[in-house]
């Protein structure tokens, strides 16, 4: 392997200095004995015991888990039927407009989502709980997949369902048997985004839940302003290390796959 | 197939000439139209069943939309389309007796070959040991069976095409449709694939129609050919007719090579006429069954392997004109001869190359002597 010259290892240690130093401090604080987070007072797990003895938080974890599932699967169901008629269904009346449409949610500031979401349920009589966030996760997250699975609809032989439907299917058939498996790993990621996307949100979330419901994002928030305690660090290092794992593992994975199939692609072509 | 395979050797078949035979496919005044572009002008056409017949035409002459309206993708804007008598506008494609191959092979990347061959026969319903039956026999027919747990991306190009065919075939459909079935072929392996799709054809007798812009692929396999152009079926023949009897100056030089002389008509006798193309040489003494009024002005078509190049005047031929050699392209089997004629014009001359190179006897800038028979060429009207 080559040496990297001076500059780029500096360019390299700065940057990643950057980015992960306030997330490594956060973790060391986590295991901080003292109550006063920015005082050291030696190792301890302390703080990872009160948390998970903490309902609240327990609670708003659980909250924000099912609202994620939930909210990234309806999103992936109707994002992936509107990029569908988007993009096979030829030319009707308002295609333009419908898919200019599409992308407003992700250029509009969450802040007027969050308030005209809220103004609806109110005037419609809708009891915000867990429920109107549910809602409004799809509706934004619904956009983010649409884009996604547009961009591979776009790139996708129309022939290949035209075989399908050739050979004995209908088109729902073709759909179900044919596009979607081909077009799964583009479905897949639009719902990890959404997932993603309903776990961060805060602003939207303020908006819509109610006293019944509250996600973690603003159970820590909230907490936070109160004072940032050792146990909120505890979380956050909790998430970190989720979040690691997550996206090692899928790169992990996607490399293996693309590794197997260049390897098939030489043993085909000899 | 309990079909016993035909012995084309032994019966001429020309369902085409039979008045009493039956068409498998008819196109009744078919229009189809595309917002304000018509692709198939009022188009009426019979596909008889066992025929391997080609749609042939360039680009845009809506031989690719006929194609599609017999799969059922696309349906006519006017007229009628019947297969087997019965009307088929309007029955979606998976309701059809018609499979396609496509042209990009359209096969299923996410399933082994094996599955591709196998999921119209899942469609149907069939029982799991008549599938396997069909798909074994399937990968017998194209000689993949070896192949039948790769996926698309692991097998060759020229696979992947027999792939797309045992797929198309495997359900047995009364009618195939190919579209530019060898295209992304070498020219060799096309070749070679060429001789096989007519094995195919008459191994399971069933009725092929293959649409290409290749002619000589068209001459290859077809029992017969319709040249297309601009949405109009100009003329529908037997190759050998298509090239030897071209109905106008469109197909006869769409189908090969041609040189046209243009002139001035006379009739000389009753199957007789002569064509006066320029004023240094002598009229063009013609056979010709039509009816052509005195003085017309008409094409006079002549292929150039009909043409003899020879360097002195020959007395045994009707036709002989003066030249000079003006290009010569070495095919290595033929060489074809550029000469310029007295009036300017160039006529094209081909000339198989019989012995080796070293006899050749023309060369550049030397004069020759060209003719021909008063049979070789044609007078055209439109």
């Amino acid at each position: 392997m080559r040496r990297i010259s001076w500059f780029n290892a500096t360019s390299l240690t700065l940057g990643f200095a950057f980015l992960y130093i306030p997330m490594l401090v956060l973790v060391i604080y986590s295991f901080n004995a003292n109550k006063l987070v920015t005082v050291w007072a030696g190792f301890s797990t302390r703080w990872y015991g009160e948390l998970f003895r903490n309902e609240a938080f327990l609670d708003a974890a659980w909250v924000t888990l099912r609202v994620a599932l939930v909210s990234s699967t309806l999103a992936t169901v109707l994002g992936t039927a509107a990029a569908y008629v988007l993009v096979r269904g030829g030319k009707f009346y308002g295609r333009t407009l419908f898919s200019g449409m599409l992308y407003a949610p992700l250029v509009m500031p969450d802040v007027i989502l969050g308030l005209s979401l809220l103004l609806l349920f109110i005037s419609i009589g809708l009891d915000r709980g867990m429920m109107t966030i549910v809602l409004a996760h799809t509706t934004f997250s619904m956009a983010f997949v649409a884009v996604v699975v547009t961009s591979r609809l776009v790139a996708f032989d129309r022939s290949l369902e035209e075989a399908a439907r050739d050979l004995g299917c209908t088109r729902w058939d073709a759909f179900r048997s044919v596009t979607l498996p081909i077009i799964s790993p583009a479905v897949i990621s639009g719902w990890l985004l959404g997932f993603t996307l309903s776990l961060d949100d805060l602003v939207i979330a303020s908006f819509t839940s109610g006293p019944s419901a509250t996600t973690l994002p603003i159970k820590i928030f909230s907490a936070v302003r109160l004072g940032v305690s050792p146990e909120i660090n505890a979380l956050s290092a909790i998430l970190i290390g989720i979040v690691t794992v997550g996206v090692i593992t899928t790169s992990l994975i996607s490399k293996r796959a693309i590794m197997k199939r260049i390897a098939e692609e030489n043993r085909a072509d000899t | 197939m309990a079909e016993k395979p035909r012995k084309p050797s032994q019966v001429v078949y020309a369902p085409w000439e039979d008045p009493q035979a039956k068409p498998l496919i008819e196109f009744r005044g078919v229009t189809k139209k595309f917002g304000e572009f018509v692709a198939i002008d009022d188009l009426t056409l019979d596909i008889y069943e066992r025929e391997f017949f080609a749609l042939l035409g360039p680009s845009g002459c809506g031989k690719t939309t006929m194609m599609r309206m017999l799969a059922g993708f696309e349906r006519p804007t006017e007229g009628d389309i019947l297969l087997g008598g019965q009307s088929i506008v309007g029955v979606p494609p998976n309701e059809r007796p018609v499979n396609m191959m496509f042209q990009s092979y359209a096969l299923f990347p996410h399933l082994s070959v094996w599955d591709n061959i196998a999921f119209g026969l899942k469609r149907d319903k069939l029982p799991k040991d008549r599938i396997t039956e069909r798909v074994e026999e399937m990968l017998r027919l194209t000689r993949l069976e070896k192949f039948g747990h790769r996926k698309p991306h692991q097998i060759s190009g020229g696979q992947r095409q027999r792939v797309a065919l045992a797929r198309s075939l495997a359900k047995a459909p009364k009618l195939l449709l190919l579209d530019e079935p060898l295209g992304a072929l070498d020219r060799k392996l096309r070749e070679e694939t060429q001789f096989e799709l007519m094995d195919i054809q008459e191994k399971t007798g069933t009725t092929f129609v293959i649409v290409t812009h290749d002619q000589e692929e068209a001459m290859t396999v077809a029992s017969r050919i319709a040249v297309m152009d601009n949405g109009k079926v100009i003329q529908v023949d037997t190759p050998a007719r298509v090239y030897e009897a071209p109905n106008s100056v469109y197909v006869a030089d769409f189908i090969g090579d041609v040189n046209l002389l243009e002139g001035t008509f006379r009739r000389t006798g009753p199957e007789r006429g002569e064509i006066t193309y320029s004023e240094n040489e002598p009229p063009i003494a013609a056979e010709l069954f039509e009816d052509i009024p005195d003085g017309q002005t008409v094409s006079y078509a002549i292929r150039p392997e009909k043409i003899r190049v020879s360097a002195e005047k020959p007395e045994d031929r009707a036709n002989s004109a003066w030249g000079t050699i003006i290009d010569i392209g070495y095919l290595g089997n033929v060489s074809t001869y550029h000469v310029q004629m007295a009036g300017g014009q160039m006529v094209k001359a081909a000339m198989t190359n019989s012995t080796r190179l070293d006899r050749r006897d023309f060369t550049w800038e030397d004069e020759v002597w060209l003719s021909w028979r008063e049979t070789a060429g044609l007078v055209l009207t439109k």
